[in-house]
């Protein structure tokens, strides 16, 4: 599926375009995921962060450019959790075994399949949860399960689609350090965020996205107040704080109030 | 107790009890995909649809099973496809598609005569008078057919209700199954048209289903229990239609709505129980 990688990189994207209808979601997007690679993509709303992972996994056909795979790679995705059915009569183990749904099955896991669902489960720390509903479930253990859904299928790549929206700081820090366990035992994560500070800056590896990449790289030569005016199309200024970077809005004057002022008169 | 046991001693009695028992168990069986895909005006459109083709069928002379059954499967096929484009959503596709082909049946029937009314009759609102054997073959061999379906392909059928773009990503081939569905969903409706008739067919498709939903978090429990509650629904309804003297397909559906009217009330006084045991401060 396009042009030949010469490394042993798991996915290259060659200047990919990719649209719904006549509209350009992705513009010429140059991306490499190499083996052991743990990356964020931010940007804005609409710029193409989800299609850009879409395009990753083989989801969505590029109108331009090309999309080469390792051949025999095993990705995995798990969605925005907004996107779920919560309704949906589903079962923490139920939810799970979906990562088994491949081929010829019978309907009931195997004693195999059992044990690795019970031991995918502690090791993500929702052991004992197998028989709730996954309504039941804290935001953290909700991702958690789908984290372990994926893993299911034994990937060498983890694609994921804000893991960490609509969390609590302690379920984000959670969620974090889980995917950076997971990334040192040889898993190579590409995910979507919106957290430029909880998230993006503790990540080895950014790529600021509106529609093209405007910055790869680490985040301290990703995270400038140029890049981020060029991504958001909003002024940022950018503060050290503990070595990392810190991403916070600038006021213009006028144009930007702090809402304590209206508060206070 | 001997009125009960009267009409067994008729055999079109025995046929269109086992019809209506197999008819409900095969309905609630699919019924689950179809309420948990958000798809159940499915059920009415697509009976709409087929009718169209039984009327087309009978017109032309040509085996209306058959031609019905063609004519469904190519309406159900068409709905997928065009809701797969994600061009317009599932509700609209049903509703364009299925009500073209209704109509193409009606303009076929009113240009070509009135041949067969009687079976027109019996397909839109069911009857007991004219199962034969064979039908209850038809609607045995349908149920085995779904239930093979539903059993070889339980993971994959899961996987592509509860979320369709993972499913498709995790290698599960999302397009296939789902004309997999639909291709059991057209032959169920169009084996149990004659029983419960086209108006009603969605009916016995959504109120298993949401009845099931309503007593289990399970997937798998409430695949089992709307089958169940779909047959209990088709042998009382068929009996009550008998010694009411009411058409076989309302009895059925008021039995199964009735079973919703309690297992609702049930849920919602056992939610407003378990609220009242919380320990409240002061």
């Amino acid at each position: 599926m396009g042009a030949a990688s010469g490394s042993g990189d798991l996915v290259r994207l060659d200047k990919v375009t990719c649209a719904y209808g006549t509209d350009p979601v992705l513009i010429n997007v140059d991306l490499t995921v190499a083996p052991g690679q743990f990356s964020g993509v931010v940007g804005p709303s609409g710029s193409g962060k989800t299609t850009l992972l879409r395009a990753v996994m083989g989801s969505v056909r590029p109108v331009a450019g090309s999309v080469w795979r390792r051949d025999g790679l095993t990705t995995a995705y798990v969605p925005q959790v907004e996107t779920v059915d919560w309704s949906f009569p589903v079962t923490v183990t139920e939810c799970v075994l979906m990562g088994r749904s491949v081929g010829r099955r019978l309907p009931w896991p195997s004693r195999a399949e059992r044990a690795e669902v019970a031991e995918v489960l502690e090791r993500l720390g929702i052991d004992g949860l197998g028989t709730r509903h996954i309504r039941e479930l804290s935001g953290g253990q909700q991702q958690r399960m789908f984290i372990a859904r994926a893993l299911l299928r034994r990937p060498q790549l983890l694609l994921m689609d804000e893991p960490t929206s609509g969390v609590d700081v302690k379920t984000r820090h959670e969620v974090l350090h889980l995917l950076d366990d997971l990334n040192a035992d040889g898993l190579s994560i590409v995910l979507s965020t919106h957290d430029l500070n909880g998230i993006a800056a503790h990540l080895p590896h950014l790529v600021c996205l509106n529609r093209e990449v405007i910055g790869a790289g680490a985040p301290r030569h990703v995270l400038t107040a140029e890049v981020l005016e060029r991504t958001y199309g909003a002024k940022m200024e950018v503060l050290e704080h503990g070595g990392m970077p810190v991403v916070v809005d600038r006021y213009q004057g006028a144009e930007v109030i702090p809402i304590r002022r209206t508060a206070e008169g | 107790m001997e009125t009960l046991l009267a009409p067994f001693e008729f055999e079109f009695f025995r046929n269109g009890l086992a019809v209506a028992t197999l008819a409900g168990a095969l309905c609630g069986l699919v019924g689950v995909y179809v309420v948990l895909k958000g798809m159940s005006y499915i059920g009415h459109g697509l009976s709409h649809a087929i009718f169209g083709g039984f009327a087309a069928s009978a017109l032309l002379g040509v085996n209306v099973f058959l031609g019905a059954g063609a004519w469904g499967v190519a309406s159900a096929l068409m709905i997928n496809g065009v809701t797969r484009r994600r061009v317009i959503g599932a509700d609209a596709a049903i509703g364009v598609i299925t009500t073209a082909s209704f109509a193409l049946g009606l303009a076929l029937f009113a240009t070509f005569g009135g041949a067969g009314s009687g079976s027109f009759d019996a397909a839109l609102f069911g009857s007991i008078l004219g199962v034969a054997s064979s039908d209850v073959w038809v609607v045995a061999g349908v149920l085995v057919f779904a239930t093979g379906v539903v059993f070889a392909r339980y993971r994959a059928l899961l996987f592509t209700t509860f979320d369709p773009e993972v499913a498709d990503v995790s290698g599960v081939s999302t397009a296939r199954i789902d004309a997999l569905l639909m291709l059991v969903l057209a032959a169920s409706i169009l084996a149990t048209m004659q029983v419960l008739g086209v108006t009603l067919i969605a009916a016995t498709l959504v109120i298993p289903a949401t009845v099931a939903r309503m007593l289990t978090n399970s997937f798998a429990r409430m695949l089992v229990l709307a089958t169940a509650i779909g047959a209990v629904s088709g042998f009382v309804g068929m009996n009550l239609s008998y010694h009411l003297d009411v058409q076989s397909g309302p009895t059925i559906v008021l039995v199964g709505a009735a079973l919703f009217a309690v297992v609702f009330a049930s849920t919602h006084t056992r939610g407003h129980r378990r609220i009242a045991a919380i320990p409240h401060p002061g």
